[in-house]
């Protein structure tokens, strides 16, 4: 499929895949007039940190990028795990860059006037721990003025910082968007309120989403810290006492509720780290669907989709996407995929 | 500024400026210091914006706010000041859109104006602040539906209602500021964030010796004294009432 180019103002398509397999297409503006009253929207408040640095490496004099990737302890921006790319950007796809220096602990990164220390060489020669010098506003400025959104090669006109906040955007905690977001504005939000639905929020961290490194890229996603509000868990936990779903808008919102609900299946709310990973396995508790884009075989983005559906009903929505000419990744169209019925899925693995 | 009505609000608990995220733009002189001053000194967190770097770390020393060098005018600055306001106070829940452009002094007819002089001041007067709202409105938003209330002020004038000769530039920015203010306030109270027009009067600032370098200062109000009136309408927005009569009170001040 192809990707889309960058960020559109234009609706964008929606596929649906009802709860009995029932498949769709329609123009995504009508995303405001699915779900029925007593149903729980969720979506990530997250905003996208510029969280790409270009700089040098002391030690061999070589340029290089760096994409911060995670986080060490929620919220501490003086550590981050990061991605060493060699020089270049993204105008080279990811898995043609050239690979960075050798790196080792105590090493010196200069990246514009941010000052970092390699603090430690993670499980893969390129994914770090870095330690930044100065204080939190010092570092925020830094990341203001010399970070970049993390890119992409096939969006040829560079990414600002307000191509990739959505509209919920409050937070600067995620690394690259919750880019299914994208599919909700404040038009939508309230024709849902007027309908009944109910919308809540929560943030968590979206961590790096693809390094090009199939190597590294098995390691994803890493650990992502994510906080509930109260009001969520109380309308999530309510909505699924009255038998009304809860719809996530996006992989990250999946990915946190079940981390947080616990036996029972009761949503926590408060701060955690999501360190599950979702597939065909899962047993989802909390989350009846799923908003997102559109995900290909290999993608950890895709095993997560397998939790709601059989990779048989994945494929046939990846080939009427084709079909209708869907665009993929961050910017492109959206599906909206119910949990089928478990008794209809050819069992897990 | 108009008097507001206290009697609803006889019973019910009085909201503190204690603990609330505040950004103010043009902190650094006139009315918007004397807003970060007093604000801090309620025990606020409070970051300001203006465009001149040692003022804005000597109000930072002396408040301990978060200073924030940048100039509301240029889409370049809003997101960067977004990421560091929100990131550095957690979130949000006031934002006072105080920054104002007077354009070139003296003040001219609109026929010697240059057409980029009325540009510069839609830029700063109006574009700017919303940019700068829209930027913030995800956090602002997140803010309400926890539950905490979401105020935005934006300063206006009354030269966004009169026809004031050689204020045609200035006041058809705030002119249009505060036609913004009242779409956004029906727009968003749904979701729980309250717009307010307020218009300080005649203050001794800066900005008042530029305009009419003339003028008998000691006529004119004090910054101190607008600061706490914007405040004391800040409170009464967060202290629960019916939305209606916030709406009124806010927006029908008679121009002073
Ligand atoms: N004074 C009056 O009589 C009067 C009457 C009615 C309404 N008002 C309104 O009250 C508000 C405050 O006025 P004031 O008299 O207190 O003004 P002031 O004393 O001149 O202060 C203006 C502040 O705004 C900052 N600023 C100016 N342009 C900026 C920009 N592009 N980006 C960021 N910051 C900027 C200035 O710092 P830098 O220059 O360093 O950026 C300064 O901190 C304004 O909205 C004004 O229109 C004033």
């Amino acid at each position: 499929m192809r990707p889309a180019s960058g960020p559109s103002r234009d609706h964008g398509k929606l596929m649906t895949l009802d709860s009995s397999g029932n498949m769709d297409v329609r123009s995504r503006k009508d995303v405001g007039l699915l779900f029925e009253p007593g149903d729980v929207v969720v979506a990530n408040t997250a905003a996208t940190l510029p969280a790409s640095l270009q700089g040098l490496h002391v030690q061999s004099g070589q340029d290089i990028e760096i994409r911060l990737a995670g986080w060490v302890e929620a919220y501490d921006v003086t550590r981050f795990k990061a991605v060493a790319f060699g020089a270049g950007d993204y105008r080279v796809p990811t898995e043609h860059r050239l690979s960075p220096p050798t790196m080792r602990p105590g090493d010196r990164l200069r990246l514009g006037p941010l000052r970092a220390t390699v603090q430690a060489v993670l499980d893969h020669s390129r994914l770090l721990e870095l330690r930044f010098q100065g204080d939190r506003k010092e570092i925020l400025a830094g990341l203001a003025r010399h970070g970049r959104p993390i890119q992409y090669a096939y969006v040829p006109k560079p990414l600002e910082l307000w191509d990739v906040w959505t509209h919920l955007a409050a937070e600067p905690i995620a690394f690259e968007s919750p880019s299914a977001g994208f599919a909700l504005s404040w038009d939508t939000l309230s024709r849902w309120q007027k309908r009944g639905i109910a919308f809540a929020t929560l943030s968590h961290a979206a961590g790096i989403s693809s390094t090009g490194d199939p190597d590294l890229d098995q390691r994803l996603p890493l650990d992502e810290p994510y906080e509930i509000p109260p009001r969520t868990a109380a309308a999530i936990n309510k909505a699924r006492l009255q038998g009304n779903r809860v719809i996530a808008i996006g992989t990250t919102v999946v990915r946190a509720l079940e981390a947080a609900t616990c036996s029972g299946c009761v949503v926590r709310s408060g701060l955690g780290v999501a360190r599950n990973l979702i597939g065909a396995s899962t047993n989802l508790c909390t989350v009846d669907a799923i908003v997102t884009g559109v995900h290909e075989h290999g993608e950890s983005h895709y095993e997560l989709l397998r939790a709601f559906a059989d990779t048989s009903v994945l494929e046939s929505m990846n080939q009427r996407a084709a079909a209708e000419d869907f665009q993929a990744h961050e910017f492109g169209d959206s599906m909206l995929i119910e949990r089928q019925a478990r008794a209809k899925r050819s069992q897990a693995v | 500024m108009k008097q507001h009505r206290t009697d609803l609000r006889k019973h019910l608990p009085t909201p503190t400026l204690s603990g609330l995220r505040v950004a103010v733009t043009g902190g650094t002189s006139g009315l918007g210091l004397a807003l970060v001053r007093q604000l801090r000194e309620g025990g606020a967190q409070v970051a300001l914006v203006a465009r001149t770097e040692e003022a804005v770390e000597r109000v930072a020393l002396e408040t301990g706010a978060l200073g924030l060098v940048g100039d509301v005018g240029r889409k370049e600055d809003i997101y960067p000041l977004a990421l560091q306001l929100t990131g550095q106070l957690g979130g949000l829940d006031v934002l006072i859109n105080n920054a104002s452009s007077l354009g070139p002094t003296p003040l001219l007819p609109l026929a010697d104006t240059d057409c980029e002089d009325l540009e510069l001041a839609l830029a700063v007067n109006l574009v700017g602040p919303f940019r700068l709202t829209k930027a913030l409105f995800g956090a602002l938003t997140a803010s309400a539906r926890e539950g905490r209330c979401a105020v935005v002020v934006n300063v206006s004038s009354d030269a966004a209602v009169n026809a004031y000769p050689h204020w045609g530039a200035y006041g058809a920015s705030k002119a249009g500021l505060l036609h913004l203010t009242s779409v956004w306030n029906e727009e968003a109270k749904s979701l729980g964030v309250q717009f307010l027009s307020i218009d300080p009067g005649d203050m001794d600032t800066p900005l008042h010796a530029a305009a009419i370098p003339d003028a008998d200062t000691s006529q004119l109000k004090r910054p101190e004294d607008a600061a706490s009136e914007v405040l004391q309408a800040v409170l009464q927005a967060l202290s629960p009432q019916e939305p209606e009569e916030r709406f009124q009170s806010s927006l029908l001040g008679e121009p002073s």
